[in-house]
């Protein structure tokens, strides 16, 4: 197994009205490709930082963060957004597909940035869809989706470009009961079958159970892991 | 590429009302720019149109003083001088006082060979010679009043007590698009005999004296001699030439003409407002998609260019369309006013212009969007869109 994500002392603190407010403080976590990560926590205990800095769309201000084998701590905003486009996908917890695209183009979005031919774009984006069974919906706008629906093509386009790490913030917050189940399977089947390696933000513990590590952050500092039996969580 | 030109196609027709509005507002102001900057332009179109190898001499007190007939002999033997040629300013009202337009008592013979613009074809050039209450008159004027040749045209002498009759005889068009089509012209034979009869104190009097030089670029030399020759006589002349002369009507309504520049400047200032504003309404509802586009790895050149492309998209269909009704525009109110802006055509510059204020609209109203949303990080993005 190699590591993906390496951090190291890693603090970060935000300005609030002049005043200084450490939200991480001295975080040292290293995640091995295949991992499925869940972050728990209080609010505001600073876990969606913690993901942001791990994606690499905020920075710290202090300590090491490799990510996918680059120190992204000396990336510039341009190159930063390069290495997101080929290293991270996201899931959010409000979905934030395209309103204006259908579900098919949601998908394919991504793919623009990369130096796939059109036809192997609509190869990848059509077995994206398939994989989280919404080939029937590829025309559909995302207000005429569900909820659950709108999700499972946010993890569609998180996953078409064969990201190295997915994040996933709170990815369940927003659904019912059966829809969220749904999503959980999803992502479970894509750590289990395809070792996608996985980090997620969640309050839920039915969420936390299908990952394998569960990690708690308590204002801004880690607390206790679990590790759950790789068999447990396929099971 | 393919999906930039996607979202800014799509994201314009969101909120359908809204832009159709946007783009009506814009249209509005655009034709309205194009007809203010043509109103200037028709102002100085006289100006624009006369001869600087032809001088206009007139009493240097005041145009509404007359000239003695007999300073046209001396004229003629100045220097420099090619022709001589008079005219005095008629003032008759047809029918109703809002029916205006020019009318002057010329020399035929000498005053039209001055005016080649005015082209009259020979057989009613001559057919008005021969008739001492004939008149010729402007294509524009013809049309609007439905004349045809033979007809009696009566008006009421305002200068000149009394109504007279005048019979159309020709009809003249300009020789370019600048040329005033709705002028209408009287033997001065005709109205001195009339004085001599009845007000002998008016007779052998002219308004202005036209003059056509042998070399234009002697125009300042010719004019001093021309008003050296005067000088201390009973009537002392002003001679400028026929440009300087119609720029000195503009002068006088110099005033308004600024305020119209100033009104024209003025809609485009008010329209990059309601842009202005159109594209941060706009940029604020869409801040969760921007965040999320550059999370996925898009550039912030992509964000800044999808915020201005809708800008300009909608800027620039309207800014075209409001340019390409400039013309109809202008041609109605040329139609419709005819007589008070005798030369009342959109300039290519104006188009031009209208088609560059435009643009600038559409950069202006999206600079700041786009800049808020390319400095703005993914997580801060994100934060703001709550
Ligand atoms: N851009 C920012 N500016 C100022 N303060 C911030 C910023 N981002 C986060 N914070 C603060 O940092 C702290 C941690 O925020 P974070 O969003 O990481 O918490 P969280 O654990 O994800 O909470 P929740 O469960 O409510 O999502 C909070 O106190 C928050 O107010
Ligand atoms: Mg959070």
């Amino acid at each position: 197994m190699t590591a993906v994500v390496e951090i190291e002392h890693l603090s970060k603190a935000y300005q609030r009205g002049g005043q200084v407010v450490p939200v991480l403080q001295d975080i040292t976590l290293t995640l091995q490709t295949g991992d499925f990560v869940a972050l728990m926590g209080p609010s505001g205990s600073g876990k969606s930082t913690l993901l942001n800095l791990i994606a690499g769309i905020d920075a710290p201000d202090s300590g090491l963060l490799r990510v996918a084998g680059v120190d992204i701590t000396g990336l510039r905003e341009s190159e930063l957004a390069q290495w997101r486009a080929e290293h991270v996908g996201f899931i959010f917890q409000f979905y934030n597909l395209m309103p204006v695209l259908t579900a098919y183009e949601n998908v394919e979005l991504p793919l623009t940035l990369t130096h796939l031919s059109r036809r192997q774009r609509c190869e990848h984006a059509r077995l994206a869809l398939d994989l989280v069974n919404l080939s029937d919906r590829a025309d559909h706008y995302p207000s005429q989706l569900s909820g659950g629906q709108q999700q499972r093509v946010a993890i569609a386009r998180a996953l078409v470009t064969d990201p190295t790490i997915i994040v996933a913030d709170e990815p369940t917050g927003d659904l019912d009961r059966v829809s969220a189940r749904e999503i959980l399977d999803l992502l479970e089947s894509l750590n289990d079958s395809l070792r996608r390696t996985i980090i997620m933000v969640t309050h839920d513990q039915a969420a936390a159970e299908c990952a394998h590590i569960v990690r708690h952050l308590e204002k801004g500092v880690l607390t206790d892991k679990i590790e759950y039996p790789r068999e447990r969580a396929q099971a | 590429m393919i999906y930039l030109f996607r979202l800014i196609a799509r994201n314009t027709l969101r909120h359908p009302l809204r832009t159709l509005l946007t783009v009506l507002g814009i249209v509005v102001a655009i034709t309205a720019f194009g007809l203010l900057r043509t109103t200037v332009d028709a102002w100085y179109a006289g100006a624009e149109a006369s001869s600087a190898s032809r001088l206009i001499v007139r009493n240097k007190n005041s145009l509404t003083f007359p000239l003695p007939l007999y300073y046209g002999a001396k004229i003629r033997g100045i220097e420099g001088v090619d022709s001589v040629s008079a005219a005095q300013w008629f003032a008759g009202i047809y029918v109703d006082k809002k029916n205006f337009f020019p009318q002057f008592a010329v020399d035929p013979r000498t005053y039209f060979a001055l005016y080649p613009e005015f082209v009259i074809p020979p057989e009613q050039m001559k057919a008005f010679l021969l008739d001492r209450r004939g008149a010729i008159a402007g294509r524009k004027i013809v049309e609007k009043f439905g004349w045809k040749l033979g007809d009696q045209i009566p008006l009421i002498g305002t200068i000149y007590p009394g109504t007279w009759s005048f019979v159309l005889r020709g009809v003249y068009t300009g020789a370019n698009s600048r040329t005033d089509e709705t002028q209408f012209f009287l033997h001065w034979d005709n109205l001195n005999e009339t004085l001599k009869k009845v007000a002998p104190d008016s007779a052998n009097q002219v308004g202005i004296f036209l003059v056509g030089l042998k070399n234009a670029r002697e125009a300042p030399l010719v004019a001093q001699r021309i008003d050296a020759q005067f000088r201390n006589s009973r009537a002392e002349t002003l001679t400028e030439t026929e440009k300087a002369f119609q720029l000195s009507f503009v002068a006088m309504t110099e005033a308004i003409l600024l305020v119209i520049q100033a009104v024209s400047f003025l809609v485009i200032a008010i329209i990059m407002a309601v842009m202005a504003n159109t594209m941060a309404m706009t940029a604020r509802e869409r801040r969760r998609e921007y965040a999320t586009l550059k999370a996925l790895g898009f550039p912030v050149r992509f964000i800044a260019a999808l915020i201005i492309g809708e800008s300009l998209f909608i800027t620039c269909a309207a800014g075209a369309l409001g340019a390409w009704l400039i013309h109809p525009a202008a041609a109605y109110v040329g139609r419709k006013y005819g007589t008070i802006f005798p030369i009342f055509n959109v300039s290519d510059d104006t188009v031009v212009m209208a088609m560059l204020a435009t643009l600038l609209v559409g950069l202006v109203a999206a600079a700041g969007p786009a800049l808020q949303a390319s400095t703005r990080t993914v997580s801060e993005g994100f934060r703001a869109a709550g």
